[in-house]
């Protein structure tokens, strides 16, 4: 059990972001990992900046045009980036309402989903999937935590993991 | 078929220029409600039912939000019977029907649509496929004559948009939000201060009972810009609070809920009466479901009136989302015989501007 949370954890990508920037660097920067069927799925408290990390990954997309928060109409959809984007906001359902609405039929498109307050309505989401976890730090500082579910999401983080420990090696 | 539609009076061009007191039957379900409305000539209401208002809706165990698509397949057949009912008249009266095209969730706009075209086709009358803000603006035209140039500023839940309408019909978007929509900050920030989801009007309510403010930043964004950010104002609330509490304090959330209304009524009235000036209207339209905010509306009255600019609010029911502002835009279309084919498809992200009239 014990070695079992040990490989979850390892499994993780953890990034401190310093600020707003590097935050919206991380999630642009995701982008290009995307394709069809992609499932992200976001988490973190009123205020975290799930909005913000979505408009910079719409961003890395390409989506054209203004990406505003989907709470109020669930969803959201756009085209014209190299994918179309799946932008989503479950913070108003409950999950049997979410069960209602049919929301397979994106996790299954040829299109990239962003979940919003993702954890309400974790029982339906696709067998893979990428969790993301927004912590406030400071102000402007978020911690953020990538979790992988599915071989696909895990060789993101190995990738990811990669990426930054060429970037410190450079770097020092 | 195309035969039969010539026969039939809706499309009888010549009838309808002359039949003033056309009646109109209008559906609306693009997100939380269920609603349906007869308008006799695009500007008398003769019913206006909305799901979350009526007793026979609870019998359904009807929950909001109420955007499964299953919640307004249930109640449409019976919102339709009753809008009939209470406007005693007939399907078989009806010269028009109306629906939401979009922009919403596209399970629960399909639920509207499949409705309005099996009634379109039963009573061989011309279909309109209607723009949700568009229905906003109008709402309008139900209590009022609309002078043009006229700018809409419209606050929902979804919603935060300057629309210039230069002449009747014709929108052109010129400020939006590029996060929150105040209604959402409003639920957000109520959220953070402890109140019940939905707590928009509890702010509004607090707001107006507080002794202090906590004054917040105003996001003005660039100088020219007519664009709107709540994103900001709501996470200074939230530091706020937790300022508060690490120094061990109590957070005074009436001062805070003063500050936050403050903060939103200055930009949003600013932005607004600033196009205004610039655009040279002639009437501000206030419309959407935070146009029942007491503090915007006070300000927004006094600031119109200040600048002698006629300003036109409806009432709280026309406000929130409802099937009788779907009618009065739709006038617009039916008055010019524009209707929309049979194949019409719901629009998750239609545009205000695409939807203008030709004529």
């Amino acid at each position: 059990m014990q070695r079992n949370n040990k490989e979850i954890h390892t499994l993780e990508f953890v990034l401190h972001a310093q600020n707003e920037a590097d935050t919206a660097h991380f999630a642009a920067a995701l982008a290009q990992l995307a394709a069809p069927g992609t499932l992200l799925a976001l988490d973190g408290d009123l205020g975290a900046g799930k909005t913000r990390f979505a408009q910079a990954f719409a961003h890395g997309l390409g989506v054209p045009g203004t990406v505003n928060s989907p709470t109020y109409t669930i969803i959201k959809e756009y085209d014209g980036g190299k994918l179309p984007f799946y932008h989503m906001d479950v913070y108003r359902l409950s999950l049997p309402e979410a069960d209602e609405l049919g929301l397979d039929e994106y996790f299954h498109g040829e299109g990239v989903t962003l979940v919003e307050w993702a954890s309400i309505i974790e029982p339906i989401l696709p067998p893979e999937r990428l969790h993301i976890r927004l912590e406030t730090t400071g102000p402007h500082s978020r911690k953020i935590v990538c979790r992988p579910i599915g071989q696909r999401y895990e060789a993101w983080c190995r990738q990811l993991r990669l990426r930054k420990a060429e970037e410190e090696g450079t770097a020092g | 078929m195309r035969k039969r539609q010539e026969a039939g009076k809706g499309t009888d061009m010549s009838g309808m220029a002359t039949k003033p007191d056309y009646l109109m039957l209008a559906i609306e379900t693009s997100c939380d409600e269920t609603s349906v409305a007869v308008v006799k000539g695009g500007r008398q209401i003769l019913s206006n039912i909305v799901s979350s208002q009526i007793e026979t809706h609870r019998q359904f165990g009807g929950v909001v939000p109420e955007i499964a698509s299953r919640k307004h397949v249930e109640s449409i057949t019976v919102i339709i019977e009753e809008a009939f009912k209470k406007a005693g008249v007939s399907p078989g009266d009806i010269d028009t029907v109306a629906v939401t095209q979009g922009p919403g969730l596209v399970g629960a706009l399909l639920v509207g649509i499949v409705a309005a075209k099996s009634l379109a086709l039963a009573l061989d009358v011309p279909l309109i496929g209607t723009h949700h803000i568009a229905g906003h603006i109008y709402a309008n035209q139900l209590i009022g004559d609309i002078l043009y140039p006229a700018l809409a500023l419209v606050v929902s839940g979804g919603h935060t948009e300057l629309v210039l309408i230069e002449k009747e019909g014709q929108f052109r978007i010129v400020g939006r939000t590029r996060d929150d929509a105040v209604g959402e900050a409003y639920d957000k920030v109520a959220r953070a201060l402890k109140f019940p989801y939905p707590g928009g009007p509890h702010v509004d309510r607090l707001a107006h009972e507080a002794q202090d403010e906590v004054v917040l930043p105003r996001s003005w964004l660039e100088p020219d810009s007519y664009d709107f950010s709540f994103s900001g104002l709501k996470s200074a609330v939230l530091a706020e609070i937790n300022r508060s509490r690490m120094k061990g304090e109590t957070p005074d959330f009436s001062a805070l809920a003063r500050g936050f209304q403050q903060s939103v009524i200055d930009v949003v009235t600013g932005k607004a009466m600033r196009a205004a000036a610039e655009f040279g209207v002639r009437q501000l339209l206030l419309c959407g479901g935070v146009a029942a905010n007491r503090g915007l509306r006070e300000t927004l009255t006094a600031l119109c009136r200040e600048a002698n600019l006629p300003l036109l609010i409806p009432p709280h029911v026309l406000c929130t989302d409802n099937a009788a502002m779907i009618g009065a835009a739709a006038d617009l279309k039916w008055r010019r015989s524009e209707f929309t084919s049979l194949d019409m498809k719901a629009e998750p992200g239609f545009s205000l501007e695409d939807w203008s009239v030709k004529g």
